[in-house]
């Protein structure tokens, strides 16, 4: 479980993050939705101490992250798996020797071992044959699912990921989503996935925070998004006109 | 400007304590830098082969040209040049052409890492990454670059005999033998191999420094890969004075 009280993070003059507390359950797709600029990213690279937090607290099943010096977090590290953006694989190295680097460095298990993981990890999230390639040979879609895939390699108890389905067509995004839904659910991990893809939010969202203007402005789960008064949050929802759409298609129908 | 530089010059300091720490696994950084001396040592042998045979032989020829007088014996054109090529050009002159090709090529690696998020994965892992990325290049280099530089002076010094006793024969080869042989002092090949070792420290952790610290695009890695030429080739001039005066005055 991860708590974070009132935590307020500015860069230079400006606040970013405004007095947040907030708290993601373990084995449940925790979604953090808000525009771009809203400060989604920045919360997600503070919780695992890319961002060096102005206040507040961040607690790792009760261990405070941000009172921790640079050894005590490495060690916190170790049992956090995150997904980039860009997927962020060693452009040198294979998709296999990708999956295999966080075991060669932090575990001592025999190469046959450490190949036998890789394998499984990479089967897990439905990459065949493709052990050999650089990630500059592979698609964006295969590459986020070996970033997933890395990111599990050592069994971690948090996951992040940092808008996961960006870039990919519907169909691909909706796998990533539900792949990432599956491993929450079996590795009981305490997952945050930062989106601004409201299918995403439809899909998985079992836990919803809405993030405007820096501030953690809404919770729920994704039920309750088509009942909310928050004004803010229907113009973010509803801001597409498909969204709209199927707005006024469910008002007209009574539901 | 003043606060700028210090705050650089910090923040440096600041870069280098976090590279010399203690490694993870020893093992990986052992890999690392076994491809480390690939990269920045054996796929350099090559330039430095070319610039060290050219120096030697014009450095031969200018020096015959200006020492047209029948006071001064033939033979010290082999000795200016066995001695340049050991003072300075083998050790300086290279590591400038080194600071080009190595320089740019790390700031650029280490600049696209930590735009593409490679090094916040790295550290997410629980990896200090500015050790892992850097030590084993620092290493190589290190340990590497002496080896170039002696291979530059045997190149150059048969570069010179090509220029001065083959191409011009502004000399000859028995002449130029007896000039190699006059007077040779080995500390200055243990001094050129020091200023060598401190010129790749520089060049490796200065170009480092600026690919890591690169922010934003394409653009900054551009950007951080000039600087870090440009800062390394001023330093390797500076240092080459104050060691040279530490070492040879």
């Amino acid at each position: 479980m991860i708590k974070i009280q009132n935590l307020c993070k500015s860069f230079d003059e400006v606040e970013v993050l405004r007095d947040i507390t907030l708290s993601f359950e373990p084995g449940i797709s925790n979604l953090v939705i808000g525009a771009s600029g809203s400060g989604k990213t920045v919360l997600l690279k503070s919780l695992v101490g890319l961002h060096e937090i102005d206040s507040g607290s961040i607690l790792y099943d009760g261990r405070d992250f941000s009172k921790m010096n640079f050894r005590e977090r490495k060690e916190i590290r170790k049992e956090i798996g995150m997904v980039f953006q860009s997927g962020a694989l060693f452009d040198s190295s294979t998709v296999v020797e990708n999956v295999m680097y966080p075991m060669d460095m932090f575990t001592q298990m025999s190469p046959e071992e450490k190949l036998e993981r890789a394998n499984f990890c990479l089967s897990r999230v439905n990459i065949v044959n493709a052990n050999h390639k650089f990630p500059s040979e592979i698609s964006g879609g295969m590459r986020k699912r070996v970033a997933i895939a890395r990111a599990i390699a050592l069994n971690p108890k948090y996951l992040f990921c940092d808008e996961p389905n960006s870039g990919l067509d519907p169909k691909t995004a909706i796998l990533i989503d539900n792949l990432i839904q599956e491993l929450t659910q079996e590795y009981q991990m305490t997952t945050i996935i930062n989106t601004h893809d409201m299918n995403s939010v439809m899909e998985i969202g079992e836990k919803v925070v809405f993030i405007h203007q820096g501030k953690a402005w809404w919770e729920g789960s994704h039920q309750d998004i088509f009942e909310t008064q928050n004004k803010e949050l229907e113009s973010f929802v509803f801001a597409s006109k498909f969204q709209v759409h199927i707005n006024q298609l469910k008002k007209a129908s009574g539901g | 400007m003043f606060q700028q530089s210090f705050f650089q010059l910090g923040q440096y300091i600041l870069f280098i304590k976090k590279v010399f720490q203690k490694p993870e696994k020893l093992k990986m950084y052992w890999i690392q830098y076994l491809k480390e001396l690939a990269s920045l040592g054996l796929n350099s042998i090559g330039i430095v082969f070319l610039i060290s045979i050219f120096m030697g032989a014009v450095l031969t020829i200018q020096t015959g040209i200006n020492l047209e007088n029948p006071f001064i014996p033939l033979y010290l054109i082999g000795y200016a040049t066995r001695d340049s090529m050991i003072l300075e050009f083998s050790s300086t002159i290279v590591s400038l052409i080194l600071a080009g090709k190595i320089g740019s090529n790390i700031a650029s690696e280490i600049g696209t890492m930590r735009v593409t998020e490679q090094i916040d994965a790295l550290e997410i892992m629980g990896v200090n990454s500015a050790s892992y990325l850097v030590l084993p290049k620092i290493a190589a280099a290190i340990s590497f670059f002496p080896f170039l530089v002696i291979m530059s002076i045997i190149v150059g010094v048969w570069g010179g005999w090509l220029g001065g006793c083959v191409l011009t024969e502004v000399l000859s080869t028995g002449q130029y033998i007896e000039g190699l042989r006059y007077y040779f002092l080995p500390y200055y090949v243990v001094y050129s191999l020091i200023k060598t070792s401190v010129f790749a420290f520089i060049i490796t952790s200065v170009s480092s420094y600026y690919g890591y610290h690169a922010e934003g695009s394409a653009l900054d890695v551009g950007r951080a890969s000039t600087k870090a030429v440009v800062y390394s080739s001023v330093l390797i001039l500076l240092f080459n004075l104050i060691i040279t005066q530490l070492l040879l005055v």
